[in-house]
């Protein structure tokens, strides 16, 4: 591991504080859109599903282009922010969190919705009979019951927003320290055939997905058995 | 538009639900405990549902006790309705204790008037508050559903078949605590249930359905022997009547009870004077005869008024009598073979004499035996139920003036 170069260690911080932020930002959006998908009876829901399920079936590099040509200097989003003096998300962090965003969104709301689905609509009617409003019922009840599937959708965003390379690539630009992630450098490395490094990378990056979902899963069973 | 009447419940639901059609209407007194019987799939959870509010009927109205919950114009959401809700299945949150569980709908400002450890009492769930709700019996997280209706500090307690998930062991287990509910609490109750046997034992009124229809409502025993319903033709017709003790004979061991018309001696242990007891008189136990019998070792023999007579297959016929001379008293039934009918030559309108051979005595006004152990001597909980039991006292006095059926729509 002493043989790193400070550049990968800059790059470490930065991938493990684009995946944090990226979750983050991921779970106050998707658990909301996994309950409206899981709950309404409108006809819209299964529309909205299929647009944020196509990130798993497109290649990155296709999003990855259509976002640059949004958010870039002459995108609509880019000419909206130049308007008050903003600048452009291309080749930025914000940029590489709205790509990792979207490409994992699936990943994240897929469980969730699954796991309110799979509560039904029993508990929320017992709670509204004793006085629970339905915002209160959804943060005593919906969300706790649904615990196991935020879990999870933590974890997948998380692990994929880890390993993100096509989508970074294109709205990052792979600049050293700002927009350079750990697989953008592995990427690097193989190009330059510095195998060792690109070993030590790979394995240390193996290493870490497994110490996160290990983690996870014993927080939640520890805190299922003092609960209990 | 419709206006509430303070004292009622007054329920009106007609529309589907999901493809089922609904046509319910009754009004009962919001006191005591009004049964709505009916075969499996009539419609009684959807009625409970919509009381309830979580199935909205455009055409619906709802009153409680002078409170609309919804008519034309309003529609109260379920969490603004002051209701305590039991179901078929418990529904306990599996992610918190029964402690927990408990205190989920209760108001945060104590003190409450359905106070936290006079429930824990009530249904002795004191072993099981720090328990998980995954590691109850049946009967036990029903309880504990009971429990956490009460402490919701409801208007309105509904309980839709609380009992008909659970085997008749958790049954037997769980019926003393729901009889004693309405006792120990002035709340007034709607009880579903299909089972007869239950809803004799401890409700005050009946409300019968069919096919989403309501086909009659009144007091319970009104109901019971009313001709023209199935009731007083089924094999197992019996009348609940409540009698008020008077005494009791040490030397044999009987409780003397008076009711409307008669005076009544059953082999029971002794309760206190002026105690209400919830009598059962099946229709098989009674007998008629032409003329007093003389020597006989049936203990209640009265004087009464044939009232109806109904046949009940070819061989049987189901009398209905108003004991006391001339008939005003209390009604009871008595089953009897045609042959008896046609060899005593009885016919409607003739005086009879009654002889019950046996009287069940139901209620709960004796608290089961390990509540009497762990209640405190404070002046409290006694002052409670004797409020409870004048309560009642109002609610049987009335009744006797409502004679015909309150309602009886689509009969």
């Amino acid at each position: 591991m002493d043989g790193f170069s400070p550049e990968v260690w800059q790059s470490l911080g930065l991938t493990i504080e684009l995946a944090s932020v990226t979750t983050v930002i991921l779970l106050i959006i998707g658990t909301p859109l996994a309950w409206w998908l899981a709950r309404s009876k409108s006809l819209w829901t299964e529309a909205v599903a299929t647009i944020i399920a196509l990130p798993l079936v497109l290649p990155p590099t296709v999003l990855g282009f259509y976002l640059l040509a949004l958010l870039g200097p002459n995108g609509p989003v880019g000419l909206l922010a130049a308007l008050w003096g903003g600048r452009t998300l291309a080749f930025t962090f914000a940029g590489l969190v709205v790509g990792s965003a979207l490409s994992a969104l699936p990943l994240v709301v897929q469980p969730i919705r699954n796991a309110f689905a799979t509560i039904g609509d029993r508990p929320l009617e017992i709670a509204a009979t004793l006085r629970a409003s339905p915002l209160y019922a959804f943060f005593t009840v919906a969300l706790p019951l649904a615990r196991p599937g935020l879990l999870t959708a933590a974890v997948l965003g998380f692990a994929h927003t880890i390993g993100t390379f096509g989508v970074v690539l294109m709205i990052g630009g792979n600049i050293p320290g700002r927009t350079k992630v750990l697989s953008a450098f592995l990427f690097d490395f193989v190009q330059q055939s510095r195998w060792r490094e690109a070993s030590w990378l790979a394995g240390a990056m193996v290493m870490f997905a497994v110490a996160v979902v290990l983690t996870l899963t014993l927080i939640d069973k520890y805190s299922r058995r003092r609960s209990t | 538009m419709r206006t509430a009447t303070p004292g009622r419940i007054e329920i009106a639901f007609s529309g589907s639900i999901a493809s089922f059609p609904l046509d319910t209407q009754f009004s009962v007194p919001a006191k005591g405990v009004a049964a709505i019987f009916g075969p499996p799939g009539c419609g009684k959870t959807a009625v409970a549902r919509c009381i309830a509010g979580l199935e909205r009927l455009p055409a619906g109205f709802c009153a409680i006790d002078g409170e609309v919950w919804q008519d034309e114009t309003t529609f109260r959401p379920p969490h603004l309705r002051p209701i305590g809700y039991v179901s078929q299945d418990a529904s306990l949150f599996p992610h918190l204790s029964v402690r927990r569980n408990l205190l989920y709908g209760a108001p945060k400002p104590k003190p409450m008037p359905i106070a936290f450890d006079e429930v824990v009492e009530l249904l002795d769930l004191a072993p099981l508050l720090d328990r998980s709700p995954s590691h109850l019996s049946g009967g036990e997280r029903q309880r504990v559903a009971m429990g956490r209706a009460l402490l919701s500090q409801p208007r309105l307690l509904v309980m839709d078949e609380p009992l008909a998930a659970l085997h008749s062991r958790a049954k037997r287990e769980i019926l003393p605590f729901v009889e004693r509910l309405p006792e120990k609490l002035a709340l007034p109750m709607i009880y579903i249930g299909h089972d007869m046997a239950e809803i004799e034992r401890f409700a005050d009124y009946l409300v019968l359905m069919e096919r989403g229809m309501v086909t009659a409502a009144g007091p319970l025993h009104v109901l019971q022997s009313d001709p023209t319903l199935p009731l007083a033709t089924s094999h197992e017709a019996a009348i609940s009547l409540d009698a008020v003790v008077s005494g009791y004979d040490g030397r044999y061991g009987l409780l003397i009870l008076r009711l409307n018309g008669a005076r009544l001696l059953v082999p029971a242990p002794p309760l206190a004077p002026g105690v209400h007891q919830r009598l059962r008189i099946a229709a098989c136990d009674v007998s008629v005869a032409r003329e007093a019998p003389r020597a006989g070792s049936i203990l209640n023999v009265f004087p009464a008024r044939i009232r109806a007579c109904l046949s009940l297959g070819t061989a049987e016929i189901t009398l209905v009598l108003a004991l006391g001379t001339g008939g005003s008293g209390a009604e009871i039934m008595a089953r009897i073979t045609r042959f008896s009918f046609d060899s005593l030559g009885l016919k409607d309108g003739m005086d009879v004499f009654a002889q019950l051979k046996h009287i069940s005595l139901l209620s709960a006004s004796e608290p089961p035996p390990q509540t009497m152990s762990a209640s405190t001597p404070t002046a409290e909980p006694g002052q409670a139920s004797a409020a409870a039991c004048n309560e009642k006292l109002g609610t049987r006095g009335e009744r006797h003036h409502l004679k015909p059926p309150l309602l009886s729509y689509h009969a």
